[in-house]
């Protein structure tokens, strides 16, 4: 029998093997580990971390009733510790009405719209950011746990495959410093292995909390490439592909990083 | 114009032993530090002996943005200022320590602009200033925007 | 109105040292620094913190742009009774923040 294999069949098979070999690797590294004392010392203690102004903000935001609807998060979801504890772990996920996989910033601006009539935050706005830190942070500690959905598993492939993609004038991978070289240094840092488990994270060269997203972004412009804009696509696979590589790692939003 | 017989002598003397109180005297500073000029105005022209004041700033610093700084003085110290080398202004900070302070130390997160020596003056109660330095090499974050 | 973090120990035994600690969302933009179009961006730091224990004076910093954004200070008091603690941030631009916190001596 000559019959070639569904163009379907073969991507879920990929994307099965792509887990195994996801799955058989050595337990994930955080990046806090690489920090120095005195950084890990100011991720973990609640009254150093300035990731927490963002966090309070959220807490504030969550309370206040918004849009057309006049209602808050709270009317909805009651308290956050609560109801949002483990949600920030499974996140992307998969959303019927988009079609595809939505992250955890669409998410909440899906439920602006839909459960308080309110017009949605711009990407990587403080108010954006506060909520997104507020819900992330009720997930702290708890592993990160992608769900095993059928109907991201192209979309998880998609991801991986961007991962190990040489791109930009440097003409490198994400995989090539943060796979074959995590541990070893670049310039006067350690290369970590680029977990997305502290998001949104208080980063020092920002001076400022941000997202996953433009982090990302800030890779490819380190490897010379056109950095795909806020909320494309591409960067909603990478971070489907990212978290299943981080599967089982704690989240530690909002963490600190250089 | 008369001299008092002795008196040049005495001049030259007096020359000597002030150059060598000049070169006894605890070095502060090279001649041509930066930071010199910043010190001894806070001072009012006094040079900082050495001791009393501590400053701890880790050695190696991934990010000039946020760099940790503890800053402590042993006694009844009521002031501590921190100077900086080569960030495009001196001063970094002044800290006072009222009557209800339980005592002089103080954390907080500062800017470095490059690798460079920072300085803590401290007054103690007499009056005596006190300083101390430290180096730090400062690193610069991959992958930036 | 500047979000701010502050950490007061819960109670406290008389004549105990304790730390304060301190955060406040704040820019602390240099004016050495250039904005988007090459413009340098103006000057907008918080240049004085103030605590006290009902009206003493605790702790007092003058604080320049080599200061880190979102200033984080931490300072020792010395815990003789209770009393109202006042947190006051002072900057550029008319800034002006008070915060208060109760300090609770047994």
């Amino acid at each position: 029998m000559k019959r070639a294999m569904k163009p379907a069949l073969l991507a879920a098979l990929s994307a099965a093997a792509a887990w195994l070999v996801v799955a058989a690797a050595a337990a994930p590294r955080s990046g806090v580990e690489s920090m120095s004392p005195e950084l890990q010392a100011m991720q973990r203690d609640d009254a150093r971390n300035p990731g927490l102004l963002w966090v309070r903000d959220g807490e504030a935001a969550w309370s206040r009733t918004e849009g057309r609807a006049q209602r808050s998060c709270a009317s909805c979801h009651g308290e956050a510790a609560r109801s949002m504890r483990g949600a920030a772990a499974r996140y992307p996920a998969f959303d019927a009405e988009r079609g595809g996989a939505i992250d955890l910033a669409e998410r909440i601006n899906r439920c602006r719209a839909q459960g308080q009539g309110a017009a949605a935050l711009a990407r990587e706005s403080d108010a954006l950011l506060a909520l997104e830190a507020f819900v992330a942070h009720q997930s702290r500690g708890l592993p990160i746990a992608p769900a095993a959905d059928a109907r991201l598993a192209g979309a998880v492939e998609r991801g991986r495959a961007l991962f190990v993609r040489r791109i930009g004038q440097l003409d490198l991978s994400c995989a090539q410093c943060h796979d074959a070289r995590a541990g070893q240094r670049l310039g006067g840092s350690v290369i970590p292995e680029g977990h997305p488990n502290g998001y949104p994270i208080y980063r020092l060269e920002w001076q400022s909390l941000g997202s996953l997203q433009r982090r990302l972004r800030n890779c490819m412009s380190g490897v010379r490439a056109e950095p795909y804009a806020f909320g494309a696509e591409e960067l909603i696979e990478l971070e489907l592909y990212l978290k299943q590589r981080a599967a089982g790692l704690a989240i530690e939003t909002p963490a600190v990083r250089p | 114009m008369t001299t008092k017989p002795g008196s040049t002598r005495r001049a030259a003397l007096a020359a000597g032993a002030g150059l060598v109180a000049l070169l006894a005297r605890p070095r502060a500073f090279a001649a041509d530090d930066p930071l010199r000029a910043a010190v001894l105005a806070f001072t009012g022209g006094t040079a900082p002996a050495e001791g009393r004041v501590h400053l701890e700033l880790p050695p190696l610093v991934e990010n000039g943005n946020t760099v940790p700084l503890v800053v402590s003085a042993e006694g009844a110290v009521r002031t501590i200022a921190v100077f900086n080398e080569r960030n495009p202004q001196r001063d970094v900070a002044v800290f006072r320590f009222g009557p209800r302070s339980g005592g002089a130390r103080v954390e907080t997160r500062i800017r470095l602009a490059t690798s460079q020596r920072l300085v803590a003056v401290a007054q103690d109660g007499d009056g005596m200033w006190w300083q101390a330095g430290v180096d730090v090499i400062v690193t610069l974050a991959a992958c930036i925007e | 109105m500047a979000r701010t973090l502050i950490t007061v120990p819960k109670t406290v035994r008389r004549g105990e040292t304790v730390e304060l600690r301190t955060l406040i969302a704040h820019p602390m933009e240099t004016g050495y620094r250039a904005g988007a179009d090459g413009r340098v961006l103006p000057r907008d730091i918080l240049r004085r913190f103030e605590c006290r224990l009902d009206g003493e004076l605790v702790f007092e910093a003058e604080l320049f742009p080599a200061v880190a954004a979102n200033p984080f200070l931490s300072f020792s008091l010395r815990a003789d009774a209770s009393g109202t603690l006042s947190f006051r941030w002072q900057g550029d631009n008319g800034f002006e923040q008070t915060e208060t916190a109760a300090l609770v001596v047994t």
